[in-house]
């Protein structure tokens, strides 16, 4: 059943308290990027994916499948399968700490439940999700596969070497949303490696362009229902999704600066003053 | 020069090509992948049979791997083909994150490995190959000698769960191993011997076998030992060797960095220090020149492998 916007503010703000308090606890790891995707991953793992978290199966066989390619935001994956109920939430305090299976990266070599990729070297998810689409289309599956990239990630070559397939071959049970915050651990994208807009370029490889305002709960819910409706007829969906590296802790916004390095105590509380919630801490 | 007697040849990628189509036939769970060659992998019977299954990647090797461990992940048998060289080094990381971290039943089949590729030169001719996957925690890999075990490991691999490496070559090559010889991890006695054991794999399984042969002529006595499987080794076939033989030369066609001798002498240091002597390509990288030319040039011949054997033998 769909959640209202009202609940998922709850998650949204739970999840950015798992965030900073599992980056403060071991004293490294990543909130920016975390922060700044926490709306989507909550209303994806809440609202739209068609999944069975109490039983996770590899194959995702009839299931819609979420593939996280720019692995080092793994604080926002690991609340987010937490809060959906693949693995207790109390595991979230063992985030990064020696014989976890919340590895500074995500991976299945801890068999940790929902995740079915290793992701961290960047670029490769893209390519991972095609054949996943792929391997459904040979089932006769109609579930969707959803990946998540950032915008510094499609400096990899290979991403492009994804792109131009997906849209070679028609792969339409695919949406690959890209995190546009416009930050990289260097500094902002356009100074790095500037690549203008992306629209222009997803769409002359005849992907299906949408955007939306990834802070926005209520956009996203409606974007990624969009979405959904796009698939099928014939082209790949790119969703290019703005965001704020950092968003809802003012003091790591507007700067790269936040992308690796954790709070300290005095931040830690100010970050959490600012995003209370009744579901409760791990 | 190397020669070559006049039994029937056929290329090992034949073996790996024919091995693919009857796995189509019988398996849906396999698919194929291809990096625009097609032909010389030998994967158009399996394309044109089952079209469905077969993917065109296009010149796009790290997408092929990466979408490989994608179908492995949704429950197929991906195979994917290119050759040894964009195979391994070019997609390392691929291989390394996406196959061999996530425990990902991909199996890599390798083409045009070695010198033997021939006149393309050295910027194909992968000599490191074997290292680079060996050193992959729970990769599997194979180099098989001739067509009938190609063949017989391309269909083996599918029943086994887990990342392969299977490495084979361009030349046609003389057939001699019986189809259902190959077993993964089995090393396969090809001829006994009581002065020294020669383990080799893949293409100089036949240039060992010759040497023997040759050996004996001048009363020296070599057991030939193949070694298709070079992760995980059949340590106790190998302790058991020496024990009777107490010398050893390995022959392959790879870097001396990283080989098969490098995994046999790491085995023997740590259970039974004895003298070898390895046939390899020694920190160089191939050329231009035919097959045949190239392996007598870089050390890998015939004579070569009698040359290793006699050093050997003195050494005891």
């Amino acid at each position: 059943m769909t959640k209202p916007i009202t609940e998922l503010k709850e998650y949204v703000a739970q999840t950015r308290r798992d965030i900073v308090r599992m980056v403060h606890g071991v004293q490294s790891g990543h909130p920016g990027g975390s922060l700044g995707c926490t709306e989507l991953l909550t209303v994806l793992y809440q609202n739209v994916l068609r999944h069975n978290p109490s039983n996770f199966n590899m194959d995702g066989t009839n299931e819609d499948v979420f593939i996280l390619s720019n692995g080092h935001i793994s604080p926002v994956y690991y609340s987010a399968l937490a809060h959906s109920g693949y693995f207790p939430i109390s595991e979230l305090a063992t985030f990064r700490k020696l014989n976890t299976r919340l590895q500074g990266h995500p991976t299945t070599h801890e068999g940790l439940p929902g995740v079915r990729i290793a992701s961290g070297s960047l670029g490769q998810g893209l390519s991972v999700s095609c054949g996943i689409a792929q391997a459904k289309k040979l089932n006769n599956d109609d579930k969707l596969v959803y990946v998540l990239m950032g915008d510094g990630e499609l400096q990899e070559g290979q991403v492009w070497e994804a792109i131009m397939y997906a849209a070679h071959n028609k792969i339409d049970n695919l949406i690959a949303t890209v995190d546009v915050n416009g930050r990289q651990i260097d500094g902002d994208t356009k100074d790095i490696m500037g690549f203008t807009e992306l629209r222009s370029k997803f769409e002359a490889f005849n992907w299906n362009v949408i955007s939306m305002d990834g802070n926005d709960l209520n956009d996203v819910q409606e974007t990624l229902s969009k979405a959904g409706v796009l698939s099928g007829n014939g082209k790949p969906i790119c969703i290019l999704m703005n965001t704020e590296m950092g968003n809802g802790v003012d003091f790591m916004m507007g700067s790269h600066k936040w992308h690796g390095i954790p709070p300290n105590d005095e931040q830690l509380e100010a970050a959490l003053a600012q995003n209370p919630s009744s579901i409760g801490d791990y | 020069m190397t020669n070559l007697t006049s039994m029937e040849k056929k290329d090992t990628r034949s073996g790996f090509g024919d091995g693919l189509y009857e796995l189509g036939l019988k398996n849906d769970k396999v698919v194929g992948l291809c990096a625009d060659l097609t032909g010389s992998l030998k994967m158009n019977k399996f394309q044109d049979e089952f079209p469905e299954r077969f993917f065109q990647m296009g010149i796009a090797e790290a997408n092929m791997i990466s979408m490989a461990a994608g179908l492995a992940t949704a429950g197929k048998i991906p195979f994917t083909g290119t050759f040894a060289n964009f195979s391994t080094g070019r997609v390392y990381d691929q291989i390394r994150q996406s196959v061999a971290y996530s425990n990902k039943n991909v199996k890599i089949c390798a083409s045009h490995a070695g010198l033997t590729l021939g006149e393309d030169g050295a910027t194909h001719q992968i000599l490191e190959d074997i290292g680079l996957m060996k050193m992959l925690p729970g990769m599997t890999v194979i180099n098989p000698c001739d067509y009938n075990q190609t063949k017989a490991a391309t269909i083996a691999i599918a029943d086994y769960e887990g990342p392969v490496y299977l490495r084979f070559g361009r030349p046609k090559w003389p057939i001699f191993t019986d189809p259902d010889s190959f077993e993964i991890g089995k090393a396969l006695h090809m001829k006994t011997g009581t002065d020294v054991t020669i383990f080799a794999t893949g293409h100089l399984v036949w240039n060992s076998l010759e040497a023997a042969k040759a050996l004996a002529e001048e009363g020296i006595s070599a057991e030939v030992i193949n070694i298709h499987t070079i992760k995980p080794l059949d340590n106790k076939a190998i302790l058991d060797a020496v024990a009777n033989t107490k010398c050893v030369v390995t022959a392959e066609e790879h870097q001396m960095n990283g080989g098969l001798g490098d995994s046999i002498c790491q085995l023997l240091a740590r259970h039974t220090p004895l003298p070898v002597e390895m046939v390899a390509v020694n920190d160089s990288f191939g050329e231009s020149g035919t097959p045949m030319e190239l392996l007598d040039k870089y050390g890998l011949g015939i004579k070569d492998v009698v040359a290793a054997a006699k050093r050997v033998i003195a050494r005891k």
